[in-house]
Formats: structure tokens, C-alpha cells, sequence
């Protein structure tokens, strides 16, 4: 009975050694993050392109798209504590939680908008080398136009246990995230956190009667 | 007694004690009333210029590029900006030659030559297809690399955001692109303002995105403007730094760098330092 144990035992250990393997490859799978925006990008724009009420400036449209595709692959914490500053550290968790709802529904809502703009550029994927050990990495693109000079729009990823997170977009050589950082600290200096987070709330309430309104 | 005497001794010396008095309230009261930001000390004068221009392109400018837009088919849009892009190439030429780029400076000289000749008077824009990539210069770019920081931010009437060491540039990108244009006076006029259309008609569009994803469109729009400048005066941004304010793993430098981005950053010393970031961005870029 000998053989039977060891190949039971060698089932079990490969058994072991699949289910060990398994995640690991799917994760691997999840990991490119150049794979990841290009898919991403590649598809978001597929459907824009398709989509003629997108096109014509239908904006739940486009925020239920954004909502579906591109928000999965965003860490809008690390993006807030970013666009805030050194005042982050200060801010209860309730206020950086606050925060980061209220920023997400700011950076969701304009930049699905401007995705309504999108006609006929190109986007390039510049190539990028990445290490297997690299826990944030640049992507480069660049949207081509015709009769205009390329843009370059970088995204930055970050290795988080929940997959490849973007927590920049840098346009033209800026970050749209940072960017934000002297204004949010002028806010903060003049009326506080809970000043900045009404701010923003204030703001989100506006454009969404406007949007409403069309 | 002493506040009597005061008092009594006749105006000259309640004005001599308030005039001062009222210069400190007037200089508090400009920085209470504005956000304070190190890199924009004209800002009383800059947001008031910056309202003027949105007012302007508001009435004229945004109206005519909305026009331009509908009116002109696409072809035309595109034939229009190579053109235009086209008599920009050797003046972008000589700024990359000034800052020895000497590879760029006669890439730009070539992309003249082409897309003049082969291209139909710059209709097509053949060099870029053919491997000659367009290059963004000007004469600003140009004495930021020799070493002239950038002084304060400064709005200028109409052209809008630039910093002083821009402005004091502006007018030599400003006669160098107008070197091409045609002696005949209305004739010159009219290119003049399709320039101007074209220019802002590039730019429909991303306003909205502006006015809807900012607290403060000024503050947002100043800040864009500085840190692209940097940008494209080292060609390529200084190495970004991501800190951590959790305040776990913050790194040391992510510290100093958060410092020197918060409080001005000296062109002249982001300028010691490109070499240097130059470097290091090289080697972050290197797989490890």
C-alpha cells in the first residue's frame, strides 16, 4: 500500500501547492499596473466613443461609467492626504473620512465631466519598467491630437493589498492631486478642517444643482 | 498728562502716528483679506488683473472661440494650428540651441524646413510623422536655464499668468513670432486674431473643468502655471515625492521637500538642485 500513500500524499502536496499558487497568479494577473491603465483606459474610451448621450454631455451617464470602471482602481485616502498636507496628521479620523468623501465626489464629478470632452485624441502608452519588487511605479501616456502638440498624462500606482491603487494623475508635468495642496492649506489656516470640508461639501452641492438643472 | 500733551499738540503728530497706523492696517488688511502665498506677494493686483481677464475672455475672447469652433471644420482647425505651429518652429529652434540643445535646436530647424516645404507651407505637419517631435520653448524656458529665478508670479493683462522673469521674456517670443507675419497692416491684424482665436480655442472646454473642480480658480490656476513652468524649464519635472501623513514612514526627505514646496521655492535654488534631481530621477528610473 505504499505507493498509494505516497501519491496520496504527493496529490495532497500538489493539491497544497495549487491552492497556494492560484492566488498568487491571480494576483499577479491584477498586478501589472501598465496592463491595468491600458485595459482600463482602453475600455473606458471604447465605451465613450460608443456613446452618444456620453458624448452629448450626459453627466450621471458618465459618473455611473467613471463609477463602475475607473473608481475601483483609485485610493482616494492617499489622494486626499496628499492634496491636504501636513495638516492631514491633525485631522480626526472622522474628518479625514469626511475628507476623502467629500474629494472623491469633487475629483469624480469634474474629471467625469471633462471625459464628456473626449473626441478623437490617441492615447500612447509609453513603455514602462517595472521590478517585480517595485511597490509604486509611473505609468507614462501621452494623448496625441492632431494639430496640437501630445500632452503627457502620468498615473501613479501604488502596490496596496487590495491590487495596484492610482493615487496621482499628473498632467503636463503636474500633479492635479498636489496641486491643491496651497489652496486646501489656506482654507484650513483661515477656517479650519471642518472649514476646508465644507468648503468642498458646499462646492459638490452646487455643481450638482447645476447639473441637475440641465 | 503726557497722553494730553499729545493730544493738544495739533495734528501733525496724531497724523505723523497714524499715518504709519495706517499703512500697517492697509498692508494687514490686504494680507487678512487674500491668502497668503509665498510665491505671489502682487496677489492684490494679480486676482484683480486675473478677474479683468476672465471678464474679457468671457465678452470676447470665449464667444469667438465658440464660434470658430462650429463654424470651421475640423481640417481646417488642424491645418490652421500646423501652420501656425509650423513659423513657432525656428524661434523653439533657436531657444533650445540657447539653452544647448543642440540635437532639439536642429530638430526644429529641420521640422521648419519640411514641414515648409514638404508640408505644403506647414499645412502638414510631415516632420512629426517622420520621427521630429515638436518641442515646447520660449525665450522664458530659456534664461530660466541659464540660471534667472523666476521672481513673483505676475498676471498679465489679456496673455494672462506668467512669473516676472516671464513677463520680462514675453516680448521677445512675442516679436520673434510676429516676425513672419505680413507687412500689410489689416492683413496682418486679421492673422493676428485667428492666433489668438485658435490659441484660446484650444484651451474650450478645459475652463469648465476649472471652474468645477476648484475652491479657488485663481489660487488653482496660479499654482498649475508655476509648477509647469518648472517643469518645462528642466524639461522634465524634479522627482516627485509622495509623503506619508500617516506619520508612519515618512522619509526624511519627504519632509524637506514638502517644506520647500509649501514655503517658495527659489527658482535659483531649484536650479542648483537640477543637476542633481536630474540625476536622481535618472537613477530612480534605472530598474533596480
Amino acid at each position: 500500500m505504499k505507493p498509494t500513500r505516497i501519491m496520496k500524499r504527493l496529490l495532497a502536496l500538489i493539491c497544497t501547492c495549487l491552492a497556494l499558487i492560484a492566488p498568487v497568479a491571480m494576483a499577479a494577473d491584477a498586478l501589472a499596473p501598465d496592463v491595468l491603465v491600458r485595459d482600463v483606459t482602453n475600455e473606458v474610451l471604447a465605451i465613450v466613443r460608443a456613446d452618444k448621450a456620453i458624448q452629448s454631455g450626459d453627466t450621471q451617464r458618465v459618473i455611473q461609467l467613471v463609477d463602475a470602471k475607473v473608481l475601483p482602481h483609485f485610493d482616494f485616502r492617499r489622494m486626499t492626504m496628499l492634496a491636504v498636507g501636513r495638516d492631514w496628521r491633525d485631522a480626526s479620523p472622522a474628518q479625514q473620512s469626511k475628507l476623502t468623501e467629500a474629494f472623491r465626489t469633487l475629483l469624480v464629478r469634474t474629471y467625469s465631466n471633462a471625459l464628456t470632452q473626449y473626441r478623437d485624441q490617441v492615447i500612447d502608452f509609453k513603455p514602462s519598467r517595472i521590478a517585480d519588487t517595485d511597490t509604486r511605479v509611473q505609468i507614462r501616456t501621452e494623448v496625441r491630437q492632431a494639430g496640437a502638440q501630445p500632452i503627457g498624462i502620468d498615473y501613479m500606482l501604488e502596490k496596496t493589498d487590495k491590487g495596484w491603487k492610482v493615487f496621482d494623475v499628473v498632467v503636463a508635468g503636474v500633479s492635479l492631486v498636489t496641486n491643491y495642496r496651497s489652496n486646501f492649506a489656506q482654507e484650513i489656516r483661515s477656517s479650519g478642517m471642518d472649514g476646508l470640508i465644507r468648503s468642498i461639501e458646499d462646492k459638490n452641492r452646487s455643481l450638482e444643482a447645476e447639473q441637475a438643472r440641465k | 498728562m503726557k497722553k494730553n500733551n499729545a493730544a493738544s499738540s495739533g495734528r501733525a503728530p496724531v497724523g505723523r502716528r497714524l499715518l504709519p497706523l495706517l499703512a500697517c492696517a492697509v498692508l494687514l488688511g490686504g494680507c487678512a483679506g487674500t491668502p497668503r502665498n509665498p510665491d505671489d506677494p502682487l496677489e492684490g493686483y494679480n486676482r484683480a488683473m486675473f478677474a479683468f481677464n476672465e471678464q474679457v475672455d468671457k465678452v470676447v475672447l470665449k464667444p469667438v472661440a465658440e464660434v470658430y469652433d462650429t463654424v470651421v471644420p475640423t481640417p481646417l482647425h488642424i491645418a490652421i494650428g500646423n501652420v501656425f505651429g509650423n513659423l513657432a518652429d525656428p524661434w523653439i529652434g533657436v531657444n533650445n540651441l540657447l539653452q544647448g540643445k543642440v540635437a532639439d535646436g536642429l530638430g526644429d530647424m529641420m521640422r521648419f524646413l519640411v514641414n515648409s516645404t514638404l508640408g505644403f507651407l506647414g499645412v502638414l505637419d510631415i516632420a512629426s510623422e517622420a520621427g521630429l517631435p515638436k518641442h515646447d520653448e520660449d525665450f522664458g524656458q530659456t534664461l530660466g536655464r541659464w540660471g534667472v529665478g523666476e521672481g513673483a508670479y505676475f498676471v498679465l493683462p489679456i496673455f494672462g499668468p506668467r512669473t516676472i522673469r516671464d513677463a520680462v521674456a514675453f516680448p521677445a517670443d512675442l516679436a520673434a513670432n510676429s516676425a513672419w507675419e505680413p507687412g500689410h497692416i489689416p492683413t496682418r491684424n486679421t492673422v493676428t486674431a485667428v492666433r489668438i482665436t485658435h490659441e484660446r480655442w484650444r484651451a474650450l472646454g478645459t475652463e469648465k473643468t476649472l471652474e468645477e473642480g476648484t475652491l479657488d480658480k485663481y489660487a488653482y490656476v496660479r499654482d498649475f502655471y508655476l509648477e509647469q513652468r518648472r517643469y518645462k524649464v528642466f524639461d522634465g519635472a524634479p522627482p516627485r515625492v509622495y509623503e506619508d501623513f500617516n506619520g508612519a514612514s515618512a522619509a526624511p526627505l519627504g519632509n524637506g521637500v514638502d517644506v520647500a514646496a509649501s514655503t517658495a521655492v527659489e527658482n535659483l535654488e531649484l536650479l542648483g538642485m537640477g543637476g542633481l534631481q536630474l540625476a536622481h530621477r535618472r537613477s530612480v528610473d534605472e530598474p533596480k
